[in-house]
């Protein structure tokens, strides 16, 4: 069956196992709506998002190692799709039990802020399984609409400290719905050239005579894509948008809101490597390269950890881009697989790092001062630790999961050649280290006279020990998902 | 199989350390005692073993499969001399921070045995991977120990420690990874492995560039001008036992990698490039020595002096003949000990007196007679007199540098006399003339105790027997050195045959 002919397709029982993670996922937030409809019970709402997300999460680790199902005509749910489904409940299930704690003494209803986390959760997972314009929408937007929500949860709190949740909001709000514009008018162009919608019908865009248009019509694309990434210059709503969200919420937009999005990327670049066009790798280059000098040089002026950590994340989309740029050039899967581990690693590290600040931060009152961290490593040791651990895995250094994934990056682009942009990736990295040993330095200190009492979460502490083994533990030994990550390269 | 042993050992003895401070205080400083001995008894077992294939000892089990990553660990008579110095300097260091470490002292042994776990894991690592693993792994509590324990600007020189290593350590890095691809380029596997990794050939340009790329990795640990910035900052900030280890040990990753990794690689290329390196050899022993005459700061001063002999050490290995490199060995070594214990005494100096201004010092002779003999011994040492290691040292290295460069030779042969000139300076703004302590408060002004001498006797034998009986030390570190000699003749005899 060729993607542009959906006529004869029938769907058999047989074709649902591999939607199955899909299915548990909606059926967790029907499940959390009606129980919200019926009592308001906290502790379960919290219990059976948990629960589901997990059930989900187990369904695609099963299904992982399977036959390859055929594709369908809007999801291919193949062993790529499931392990980022996997990465993703995984994530999500981290996010909700970093958030308990957070939303414990909240003035206002709580239950359903858990219920958005799973509906966006069931928008990323299509992303992870996208092919097709229309499956990549529905998924963004599930995505974004219910983060719109999550960003402003807390609006209204009678609380002051919560006035710029709704800011933010909306911010997100507006630029997402501008670059969702982007999108749909490039795919339009691209459905008026191609008369398709699918990913593999990109490969009739023309590349000889013509290729102007499809210049424009990818860059249009791109460009929203872009926002969605935080690339630099698209980039402007992020750190404000990090900064006036409850943590959770900055938690969840920053790890799971940007990897579903690069999932779809890596595979609409490899299904289509035709489209490595010289103007649109050399946009890409570009806002890699511009991505990691500005993130990285823009983190050294913020005293705010969110705004530190939301520009170190611009930085780390443009480390993830050399990767993809070099998906254009090289045939091998050495690119694919960097992307994976990457995105891997940049989740661990970043749930972790935001995990902390979650951990210590109430609705009432936001942790994210730098110096809100001063001797924390004396008043906490194992939390302090584990915050350090994330910070240096996001430096790249070595003993965490972060510096195999940078070894990665270097890898691919070396494979492609890309030396200007490994140029940028040491530069960077070397900037970097500057902003996130600061917080290092921080915690170091002697704790201040009359420092406020921290709070303590079990839940969300268990959560952050979970982060830093995993963290450590594919840090040191990373063969087993080495292995598992070259077996479902696309 | 020793090997992982010396490593594991180091790592367990370091979160020992760090969780029995709950127990007892006093007990870290045994505990590292305890494994730094050990230590060093397991490596003097090593120099009695049999070579097999010329290593002493070797282990090897995969590690990363997928790019053909694997635990291998080996053991020469070179590696070997330097994890007895390191070893030995870590005990040297355990006793320097005896007393002078008291808050948190759990914590301090745990980053200073694992600081010395990643050295000896950079003396063994076969495997190109790992030992950048470990190159890496080093900095991280070498970073805690100067950014906690050290002096009034420790974040600055911590910092910069770090993001000069790590930013060198990082462009190494790419360029062991594209060694490692031209290996998969021409073999169609992956590998790091060291013996792999020799027989990889490369255009002129390409390999002149992945040598530069250890070359900076290594030029700034040594450190060599213009990458020597950061060492003043980082040596004058730490704790005396954290500039004992950075002094003594950790320079000499830097000399070791050039040995092992930066000229046998890239044959054509470091020969290409050799007179580049001596001329910045002899750069750094004169600009840095005389920049160490201006320096007032005590620790500063030796720091740059460091910078000034380890040019010695850059000059023997790319003179790349078997003179100069044993040249470059012993350097290191004697090296290792002198600047270790003048690094002792500076500390023992501020904590003391609380100074490192060396105009606010004069006349100790009179108040610390023990104290000023031990420095005269070791800056006379360290100038290069005949009958101590670092005599030998200089003396080799220039002899073999002599035949392959005379006139960068002759030049940096005045750095022996530029170093007598500070180190009898030092010694008399310090010791000689008037006693006033009108800057300090000259009551805690104590001599050395029997404790303190002992360390200071122990580095003193051992600069003695390297100068009067150097053979039982280049015994050790020849065979390594022809075999490196011989194989890169090799490559270049191939590297000839190439288009």
């Amino acid at each position: 069956m060729t993607p542009l002919d959906y006529a004869g397709y029938t769907m058999s029982a047989g074709d649902l196992i591999p939607l199955l993670p899909l299915l548990a996922v909606t059926a967790t937030s029907i499940w959390v709506m009606m129980a919200i409809g019926v009592k308001r019970n906290y502790p379960f709402v919290l219990g059976s998002t948990v629960a589901g997300l997990l059930l989900a999460a187990l369904l695609a680790k099963r299904l992982l190692t399977g036959p390859a199902p055929e594709a369908a005509p809007l999801l291919t749910m193949d062993a790529y799709a499931q392990f980022f489904t996997v990465l993703i409940c995984a994530a999500a299930v981290g996010v909700s039990l970093l958030s308990h704690n957070y939303w414990t003494e909240f003035d206002d209803q709580r239950e359903e802020f858990f219920l958005l986390l799973s509906l966006a959760t069931l928008g990323a997972v299509v992303l992870a399984g996208a092919n097709h314009f229309a499956s990549l929408l529905l998924g963004l937007e599930t995505l974004s609409m219910s983060l719109y929500g999550m960003l402003a949860y807390p609006a209204h709190s009678k609380r002051k400290a919560n006035s710029r949740a709704l800011e933010s909001a909306v911010k997100y709000l507006i630029l997402s719905a501008v670059s969702t514009a982007m999108i749909l008018f490039g795919a339009a162009l691209i459905y008026a050239e191609t008369g398709s919608l699918a990913f593999a019908g990109l490969g009739g865009l023309p590349a000889g005579p013509g290729v102007e248009y499809s210049v424009v019509a990818l860059l249009l694309v791109s460009a929203g894509v872009a926002f969605k990434l935080s690339l630099f210059p698209f980039h402007i709503w992020t750190p404000d948008v990090y900064d006036g969200a409850p943590a959770p919420a900055t938690a969840y937009l920053a790890t799971i809101g940007k990897i579903a999005v690069f999932i779809v990327l890596l595979r609409v670049v490899v299904e289509t490597r035709s489209l490595g066009i010289a103007p649109v790798v050399i946009v890409f280059s570009l806002l890699a390269l511009l991505s990691i000098i500005a993130g990285n040089l823009l983190a050294l002026l913020q005293d705010n950890i969110k705004r530190i950590l939301a520009y170190s994340s611009i930085a780390h989309m443009g480390y993830l881009l050399i990767a993809i740029i070099a998906a254009f050039y090289a045939e091998g899967p050495i690119s694919i697989e960097a992307v994976s581990f990457y995105l891997f690693a940049y989740v661990v590290m970043t749930l972790g790092a935001f995990g902390v600040v979650s951990l210590l931060s109430s609705d009432a009152l936001e942790r994210d001062c730098i110096s809100d961290y001063q001797g924390l490593f004396w008043r906490r040791p194992w939390l302090a630790a584990a915050f350090t651990g994330m910070l240096l895995s996001l430096a790249g250094i070595p003993l965490t999961a972060g510096f195999i994934g940078k070894f990665y990056l270097v890898l691919a682009g070396v494979e492609s050649g890309l030396w200007l942009l490994l140029a940028a990736l040491v530069v960077g990295s070397g900037i970097g280290l500057y902003y996130y040993l600061r917080i290092v330095y921080r915690m170091l200190l002697p704790e201040p006279e009359g420092a406020p009492q921290l709070r303590q979460g079990t839940a969300g502490f268990s959560i952050v020990l979970v982060l830093f083994v995993l963290l450590v533990l594919f840090g040191v030994y990373p063969a087993s998902l080495m292995s598992l990550i070259e077996s479902i390269a696309l | 199989m020793i090997l992982t042993l010396l490593i594991a050992l180091l790592f367990i003895g370091g979160l020992l350390a760090w969780f029995s401070e709950r127990i007892n205080p006093a007990l870290p400083r045994w505990i590292a005692l305890a494994v730094l001995a050990i230590e060093l008894l397991l490596m003097l077992s090593l120099l009695s073993a049999t070579p097999e294939n010329g290593w002493l000892a070797a282990y090897n089990h995969a590690w990363l499969p997928r790019f053909g990553i694997s635990l291998q660990f080996a053991a020469d008579g070179f590696s070997l001399l330097l994890l007895l110095l390191t070893a030995f300097l870590g005990i040297v260091a355990v006793g320097s921070a005896w007393s002078e470490i008291t808050e948190r002292a759990g914590f301090f042994y745990f980053n200073l045995l694992w600081t010395l776990a990643g050295v000896v894991g950079i003396f063994t690592a076969l495997d190109l991977f790992l030992f950048f693993f470990f190159w890496e792994v080093m900095l991280i509590p070498m970073y805690f120990i100067i950014a906690i324990w050290g002096h009034e600007n420790k974040f600055y020189a911590a910092k910069k420690f770090f993001i000069f290593t790590q930013v060198s350590g990082l462009i190494m890095l790419v360029s062991i990874v594209v060694l490692a691809w031209f290996h998969y380029l021409q073999f169609g596997f992956f590998s790091f492995a060291y013996q792999d990794l020799l027989n990889v050939g490369m255009n002129r340009s390409m390999e002149m560039w992945v040598m530069l790329g250890f070359f900076i990795g290594f030029a700034t640990k040594l450190p060599s001008v213009p990458f020597h910035n950061w060492l003043p900052d980082a040596h004058s900030q730490a704790p005396s036992a954290g500039s004992i280890i950075l002094a003594g040990v950790l320079l000499k990753t830097g000399a070791y990698g050039l040995v092992r990794f930066a000229v046998p690689l890239f044959p054509n290329a470091a020969a290409e490039f050799a007179p580049f390196a001596m001329t910045l050899a002899a750069i750094s022993i004169l600009y840095c020595a005389k920049v160490a005459f201006a320096q007032s700061d005590i620790k500063r001063l030796i720091a740059y002096t460091s910078v000034s002999h380890m040019g010695f050490v850059t000059l023997g290995v790319y003179a790349w003949n078997e003179l100069a490199l044993q040249g470059a060995v012993m350097t290191m070594l004697a090296h290792g000990l002198s600047s270790a214990a003048l690094f002792m005494l500076a500390g023992a100096l501020q904590h003391r007196i609380h100074t490192r201004n060396m105009h606010e010092m004069g006349g100790f002779w009179g108040r610390v007679p023990r104290m000023s003999a031990v420095a005269l011994f070791f800056s006379i040492a360290a100038l290069g007199m005949p009958g101590l290691g670092n005599f030998i040292g200089e003396f080799l290295a220039l002899l073999g540098a002599f035949q392959a460069n005379q006139v960068l030779t002759i030049i940096s042969a005045f750095g022996l006399i530029f170093a007598s000139v500070y180190s009898l300076w030092v010694i008399q703004k310090i010791f000689h003339g008037k006693y006033s302590d009108s800057a300090f408060d000259g009551s805690r002004l104590l001599d050395l105790d029997n404790r303190e001498m002992a360390f200071y006797a122990a580095m003193m034998a051992g600069l003695v027997w390297m100068g009067v009986y150097p053979q039982s030390f280049l015994d050790l570190s020849a065979p390594t050195l022809q075999a490196l000699l011989e194989s890169q003749a090799g490559a270049a005899a191939v590297g000839a045959l190439q288009p």
